[in-house]
C-alpha cells in the first residue's frame, strides 16, 4: 500500500464508512423510523433502501456541487430543498412503475426528506468534500442503510410468515408468529439486534 | 353533536389508539434521544406538540387553498418542508429567547425537530386521510404532538427508574430503550379495540 497517494486512501474510507465502522442504523443509531417502519417484509425493506441510496447519492452530488455557494445560515434550507426535490421524483417513479410497493410504503416514502441519514451526510461530508467523495459516501451509507433494513426484514419474515422474499424457507410444523410483524416485534427485534453489535465490538476491542 | 363526537375521537385516536409513536414509528430519533429525563422529555414533547399543532394546520391550510386549486400537487413535500422549516425557527427563536435553560437542555434536539419525522409524518397523514375541515385539522395535529408528549413522558419515567436496574453490559443505553419501548406498544395495543 506504500505506493497509494493519500487521496486514494480518502476514497477508500469514504466507500468504507457507512458499511459497518459507522453503519448509520446499527452504530450511530440514526434515521430510526424507516427501519422499525417498512421492515415487516423484505421487498419493501430492499425498495426503501434503493429509494434512499438513490436520494443520498444524487442530495450528496448537488450539495457537494454548490457547497462553495452556500451560506451558513442558508446551508440547512438548501440541504432540505434539494432532499424534497430528489424524494419527489423517486415518489413519482415508484408511483409510475412499482404501484404495489408505492402503496406498501405509503407516506414513508416522502418521509425520506426528513430522515436524517441524508440531511447528516449533507452536513458532515458532502458541504466539506469533493464531488466523487461525497458520491462514494453517499452509495457507502446507503448500502449500509439497505443492509441494516435488510437483516431486521428479513429476521421479522421469517418469523412473522415462514417465508423469505414470498418464498417458503421454513419447514411445515414452523408456528408464524404473529407478534413480529406488529411494532412490538420491530422494537425488540431492532433491541436485541443493537445488543448483539455491541457484544460483537465490544469482544473486538477488549 | 355528532360533530364533537367525531372530533372527540379523534382526538383520542391520535393521542392513545393510533399514537404516532407507537404504531407508526415517527419521530423514533427524539424518543430514544431525548428521554433520558422526564424534565427535558416534557419539554421537548411541548415543543413538538407545538409545532406539530402549527405546521400541521399551516399545511393543510397550504395544500388545501393554494396546491390543490393551482393544480400544484407535485410540489407538495417541497412546500410542507418549507412551511415546517418556517415553523420551527419561529420556535427556536421563542425558545432561546424565554427559556434559556430549556434551550441548553435541548441541545441538537431543536433544531433537528425540523427534521423530525412526526412533523411531516403528521401532514402527510392528514393529506391521506382526506381531512376535509380546519378544525378537525387542528384537532387532529395537536392530538399528534399530545401523543408523542405522553409516549415520550413514560418513556423517559421508565428510564429514570431504570438506571438502577441490572442491565446486562451489550443491552445499555439504546438497546434496552428500544425493548422498553417494545413493551410499551404491546401496552398500547390494548386501546386497539376501543375506538373503531
Amino acid at each position: 500500500m506504500a505506493n497509494q497517494n493519500p487521496s486514494s486512501i480518502a476514497y477508500w474510507r469514504a466507500l468504507t464508512a457507512g458499511l459497518w465502522r459507522e453503519n448509520p442504523t446499527f452504530r450511530l443509531l440514526i434515521g430510526m423510523c424507516p427501519p422499525l417502519a417498512v421492515t415487516t417484509a423484505v421487498k419493501p425493506a430492499l425498495t426503501m433502501g434503493l429509494s434512499v441510496i438513490f436520494v443520498l447519492v444524487c442530495s450528496n452530488l448537488a450539495v457537494s456541487a454548490m457547497r462553495n455557494l452556500l451560506k451558513p445560515h442558508l446551508r440547512i434550507i438548501m440541504f432540505t430543498l434539494s432532499i424534497a426535490t430528489f424524494v419527489t421524483i423517486a415518489d413519482l417513479y415508484l408511483r409510475a412503475f412499482q404501484p404495489e410497493m408505492s402503496e406498501v410504503l405509503g407516506p414513508y416514502v416522502p418521509l425520506i426528506i426528513v430522515n436524517c441519514i441524508i440531511i447528516f451526510r449533507a452536513e458532515v461530508c458532502a458541504s466539506k468534500a469533493n464531488v466523487l467523495i461525497s458520491i462514494l459516501d453517499g452509495i457507502s451509507f446507503g448500502t449500509g442503510f439497505t443492509i441494516a433494513l435488510c437483516i431486521l426484514a428479513g429476521i421479522r419474515e421469517i418469523l412473522a410468515t415462514g417465508q423469505f422474499f414470498g418464498i417458503s424457507v421454513m419447514p411445515t410444523a414452523f408456528v408464524p408468529c404473529a407478534a413480529m410483524q406488529m411494532p412490538v416485534g420491530a422494537f425488540v427485534t431492532l433491541g436485541l439486534l443493537l445488543g448483539l453489535t455491541n457484544l460483537l465490538t465490544a469482544k473486538k476491542a477488549g | 353533536m355528532d360533530r364533537m363526537y367525531v372530533l372527540i375521537m379523534g382526538f383520542l385516536s391520535v393521542v392513545i389508539v393510533n399514537n404516532f409513536v407507537f404504531t407508526k414509528f415517527l419521530g423514533t430519533c427524539p424518543y430514544l434521544g431525548v428521554s433520558g429525563r422526564l424534565d427535558t422529555a416534557f419539554g421537548m414533547g411541548l415543543a413538538v406538540t407545538f409545532v406539530t399543532a402549527l405546521s400541521g394546520t399551516l399545511t393543510w391550510l397550504v395544500d388545501y387553498y393554494i396546491l390543490v386549486r393551482l393544480g400544484l400537487e407535485i410540489t407538495r413535500y417541497i412546500c410542507y418542508i418549507i412551511v415546517i422549516a418556517g415553523a420551527v425557527q419561529l420556535v427556536e427563536m421563542y425558545v432561546r429567547k424565554f427559556w434559556p435553560p430549556l434551550y441548553k437542555s435541548f441541545g441538537i434536539f431543536l433544531p433537528l425537530i425540523s427534521t423530525n419525522c412526526v412533523i411531516l409524518g403528521l401532514c402527510l397523514f392528514i393529506n391521506i386521510w382526506g381531512t376535509d375541515n380546519l378544525l378537525e385539522v387542528t384537532v387532529l395535529s395537536t392530538g399528534a404532538g399530545i401523543g408523542f408528549t405522553v409516549a415520550i413522558c413514560i418513556m423517559a419515567a421508565i428510564r429514570e427508574n431504570m438506571v438502577m436496574a441490572d442491565v446486562p453490559e451489550c443491552l445499555k443505553g439504546a438497546p434496552i430503550t428500544l425493548i422498553t419501548a417494545g413493551l410499551l406498544t404491546l401496552a398500547f395495543m390494548g386501546f386497539a379495540g376501543m375506538i373503531k
